[in-house]
């Protein structure tokens, strides 16, 4: 799937991938979509809860090559 | 929809009780919540400009993982503080755990608000020149005016 922006989460640790895909979302328009990778397997749980709570839907979760990967189009 | 409110009143100032009211603050500012942390007693030392001086000790930290097990006289000796701590630190970063100087900015860019108790700062005659900027004072009516209103209240 396309995405229109990407943060590299990889290796940082609760809450920096949370607070900076935050961060990343703030300059996107409605509708777009932002592409996270992320080490921290919190950030599973985390993401999911972060688009609950902030009305940004959570299009996929999932895992490529070891890393965990979330497309979010914001709300 | 009104934002969710939480308010959290910080009384530790050393390394490991630093962390959760700087996670907390500005993961719900991520969330889109209003925050407020109230920081007192030895959670002052957390609006330092300068956060070097926040340490950790094995001492009175049973539950503390240590690489090896330490006898209690031998976490009371000089220099194991300071060990305890860099060891901490170097750690944190290998694992990409934010510094407390990072998350407190992130705070801040997001508008959490930090306020200091204006008691406790007379009572240990801190130099507010030492603090941060942008930071209020107040006292305890001040904080329970927004603790009134929040959907989270926490004391760490």
């Amino acid at each position: 799937m396309t995405f229109d922006k990407e943060f590299d989460a990889t290796g940082l640790s609760c809450p920096l991938p949370i607070v900076k895909t935050k961060k990343s979302l703030a300059d996107m328009q409605s509708g777009q979509v932002l592409r996270v990778v992320a080490t921290d397997p919190g950030s599973v749980a985390d993401m999911a809860a972060f688009a609950e709570q902030t009305g940004h839907a959570l299009i996929s979760s999932g895992q490529e090559g070891g890393k965990y990967v979330f497309l979010l189009k914001k709300g | 929809m009104a934002s969710k409110k939480m308010a959290i009143i910080a009384t530790k100032g050393a390394l490991d009780m630093a962390y959760p009211p700087l996670i907390l603050a500005s993961t719900a500012a991520a969330l889109g919540w209003e925050v407020q942390v109230f920081f007192t007693f030895y959670g002052l030392q957390l609006l330092r400009k300068d956060l070097s001086g926040i340490a950790i000790s094995p001492l009175a930290n049973p539950a503390m993982p240590m690489p090896v097990p330490m006898p209690v006289i031998v976490s009371a000796l000089p220099g194991m503080q300071a060990m305890a701590t860099s060891m901490m630190k170097a750690k944190m970063k290998k694992k990409g755990v934010a510094s407390l100087t990072e998350l407190r900015s992130l705070c801040q860019e997001a508008e959490v608000k930090f306020i200091a108790c204006q008691m406790t700062v007379d009572l240990f005659e801190f130099d507010k020149a030492d603090f941060i900027d942008g930071i209020e004072y107040g006292g305890a009516a001040t904080f329970m005016k927004f603790a009134g209103e929040t959907d989270i209240c926490l004391f760490i």
